[in-house]
């Protein structure tokens, strides 16, 4: 990326920028009502369907987590009352978890860029593709009537007996949220693997794959073979609450640990679904900071794999405290621990691919390198809850609060917002001003260590999660940490302003401008309809950066292309 | 479905485009079987926790009607298969005889199947209707997960039912697809319908 391209914008009047011939014939001018919206099989229209929806959901997650901030920032109860509060992080976790960071990266960038990346049209099933959206969009609706019928206690576990017999909350409505949800997930996942097994463009061999595109494999495998379990336990929660059936009621004969196993079976594979497209990101995003070859890239995709495969045997580390066998806990022990391997293994070489690059410090590099540290800190605490002994004194702490917030939130959003600002110019054809995009990652991850550093040291100390009553030795820690939130927030909303401006004001971004070698950096910004104006053939690896370093012209990966130029 | 044979812009073949259709229908199989393998789980917890029950539960079970059921499903299954091999070969009129005929067997599945709830309605076992007999317990928790597997199952099997009817009306696919895109689809997922069963009819009539 070259000084004129970035940075400063220089036309900063307030003058908007007129569409260009380019914007006039893309994807976004293919009709501009709304039922040319509503009824599209373009994947890049349904990407931003998608993009627009959990937006709206990050906001309703996010209002939640700032109530359960305010709330803690003394030790009385003064904000929210004890059923508010636990309807509170119920929700906030539901709505993050299963309509914001589940579909985030794969159903918003993974659906815009997975075809584009491999030389496709389209994914192989336009119209489940949308059925997905509209599927997702219900089981949003039926959050937002949880919400009016008055909210859920039982946390996003649902766990059993309590959800199923005791809870007086609305739990048969966010059961039917979450069950409805997963059906979008199921036919992503099934289009992501047909559309990487069947529509890859010639050339494009398996081991010629962007890593963004093994990291949506990887997921897509998990999407398939996960979800359908977490569907059947939320059914089994619904005919027990409905009918009093007993299957999780050992009065009745049935057995609440059985949840427990259904759920984790589902939810943490489903930690992966978090993570693994993040790190399809961030393996772009350093190679292209860096202008360099990825370090190793068998080891960065075979690792997703590594990861999809093994994230299926870990489930029972969420039960050490359960009453399950000893046996059973150690075994689960030993594999989580496993998981470390490839996860290191990632980190590892995306710090060796940035080794002597050629880096320019720009917004997405920022994103990236806060992913890569946050992520690095989740994961090392991770491997400590996955120790028998430490994860006895700490389960159900703070501890465990801000471990899984390190690796969501300071590692998948940090990369989520990455890869919004890495692909803004490709998905709306402008620039934005990138010394915002870089005071935004800066208060992203300042925020971000403010508010969760603590909660490891509550957590260690003994302060429970999911209680607002709290000995006051552990206020001034709650009190930084809600401080943080606040900054935070701040960087959260930051780039919605400058994004937006750019729509309007921002330059028009031109074809490439980050001199990236993707696919879909061949493509005008916006892309046109059916992306790419004759098929693709690649004749060389991914991220095939020139050696000279950035003054040279970067070679382009398709035969066509270089035709083009002739 | 009905333009199955119809090439979609973004395959660059018709022969790619139907590997794809019969790939994304395999998958989604998977994920049937998942969904079933949670009520499988389920079913063996109850065994294994308390197996006395259990056994004694399944012994009061109608076997022989499961087990005639058992022999419809698969000769149904056999059907669909001959008729794929039937629209392959170009014969529609074959291939519709084909279909009726596993269209009528999968009917009476169904039909033994709600004979064996009023059966069982009779017997007083249905937890949630006739409290005469069963009052809480495993054997109540073994006929619900009963009610909740076979009565999942009976839904796929209506589904199936619609999709091999859909191939004579309204879309009449059998008639011109000798790809047999749909009606293979539609075959595997009345084998899958078959081969749930064939797991559900051990675990819960066999027991014993």
């Amino acid at each position: 990326m070259s000084e004129a391209t970035s940075h400063v914008n220089p036309r900063m009047s307030q003058e908007p920028i007129p569409d260009t011939a380019v914007e006039r014939v893309s994807y976004l001018a293919e009709g501009h009502s709304l039922r040319s919206w509503l009824l599209t099989t373009d994947h890049k229209r349904i990407a931003i369907l998608f993009l627009i929806s959990i937006t709206f959901f990050f906001f309703c997650g996010g209002i939640a987590a700032a109530l359960i901030r305010l709330d803690l920032l003394t030790p009385a109860p003064d904000l929210l009352s004890n059923d508010g509060y636990n309807r509170a992080f119920s929700l906030h976790g539901i709505i993050m978890v299963w309509f914001f960071l589940i579909p985030s990266i794969p159903t918003t960038f993974g659906n815009f860029l997975l075809p584009m990346m491999i030389g496709a049209k389209d994914l192989a099933f336009p119209r489940l593709n949308l059925a997905s959206w509209y599927i997702f969009a219900l089981g949003g609706l039926a959050t937002l009537a949880t919400v009016v019928l008055g909210g859920v206690d039982t946390g996003w576990t649902f766990y059993t007996p309590f959800s199923s017999t005791y809870s007086n909350g609305a739990v048969f409505m966010a059961v039917t949220a979450v069950f409805i949800s997963g059906f979008s997930s199921i036919l992503t996942g099934i289009n992501f693997i047909v559309t990487v097994h069947k529509l890859r463009c010639p050339g494009m061999t398996w081991g010629r794959l962007p890593l963004f595109v093994w990291a949506h494999y990887a997921t897509a495998v998990i999407f398939v073979l996960a979800t359908p379990v977490l569907t059947i336990a939320l059914l089994l929660v619904a005919l027990e609450r409905v009918f009093g059936i007993g299957i999780f009621d050992p009065r009745l004969g049935g057995d609440p640990l059985l949840f427990q196993h259904l759920f984790w079976f589902y939810s943490h594979p489903a930690v992966y679904i978090m993570v693994l497209p993040a790190m399809g990101v961030v393996s772009e995003l350093i190679t292209n900071a860096a202008h360099k070859q990825i370090f190793g890239y068998w080891f960065v995709a075979g690792s997703a794999i590594a990861i999809a495969v093994i994230g299926f045997m870990v489930w029972g580390h969420h039960m050490f405290v359960s009453g399950q066998s000893p046996y059973a806990s150690a075994i689960f022990s030993f594999l989580s621990i496993l998981v470390a391997v490839p996860s290191a293994i990632k980190v590892y070489n995306w710090t060796a691919t940035l080794h002597k690059g050629d880096i320019v410090i720009d917004g997405p590099l920022l994103y990236a390198l806060g992913f890569i540290g946050l992520f690095t800190i989740g994961g090392l605490t991770g491997l400590m809850l996955a120790m028998l002994s430490i994860d006895v004194h700490v389960t159900d702490t703070y501890f465990v609060v801000a471990h899984f917030h390190f690796i969501m939130v300071g590692g998948s959003v940090s990369a989520f917002f990455g890869a919004l600002h890495f692909w803004w110019p490709k998905v709306t054809g402008r620039l934005y001003n990138d010394l915002w995009a870089r005071l935004a990652a800066l208060l992203i991850f300042a925020g971000f260590v403010m508010t969760f550093t603590p909660q490891f040291l509550l957590g260690y100390e003994g302060m429970p999660r999911r209680y607002h009553v709290y000995p006051e030795a552990f206020q001034p820690l709650n009190v930084m940490s809600s401080v943080g939130a606040s900054i935070l927030a701040l960087g959260y909303l930051l780039p919605f302003t400058y994004l937006l401006w750019s729509l309007r004001y921002g330059k028009p971004a031109g074809p490439n401008p980050w001199g990236a070698t993707g696919l879909e950096w061949t493509t005008p910004s916006p892309p046109p309809k059916h992306n790419f104006e004759t098929v693709p053939i690649v004749d060389k690896q991914a991220y095939c950066y020139p050696v000279g370093g950035r003054g040279e012209q970067s070679e382009p990966r398709t035969q066509n292309a270089k035709q083009d130029d002739g | 479905m009905a333009e199955v044979s119809r090439l979609q812009p973004q395959f660059p073949t018709l022969e790619r485009q139907r590997e794809a259709d019969h790939f994304g229908m395999l998958i989604f199989l998977a994920t049937e079987v998942l969904i079933f393998g949670g009520l499988f789980a389920a079913l063996f917890v109850l065994r294994a926790e308390h197996s006395t029950e259990y056994t004694k539960a399944s012994k009061e079970m109608h076997y022989w009607l499961g087990g005639i059921n058992t022999a419809v499903l698969l000769t149904s299954s056999a059907l669909v298969a001959l008729m794929v091999e039937a629209v392959k070969a170009g014969s529609a009129r074959l291939a519709k005889y084909l279909l009726f005929g596993a269209l009528a067997l999968g009917l009476t599945f169904l039909a033994i199947k709600f004979m064996e709830y009023g059966l069982e309605y009779r017997d007083g076992v249905v937890p949630q209707l006739s409290a005469a007999k069963l009052r809480g317990g495993p054997h109540a928790l073994f006929m619900d997960l009963y009610f909740a597997a076979t009565g999942l199952h009976a839904l796929h099997v209506l589904g199936g039912l619609t999709l091999l009817a859909s191939l004579i009306w309204p879309f009449g696919t059998a008639r011109r697809d000798t790809s047999a895109v749909f009606a293979g689809n539609a075959a595997l997922y009345w084998h899958l319908v078959d081969v749930i069963w064939v797991f559900l009819y051990p675990t819960l009539y066999l027991a014993r």
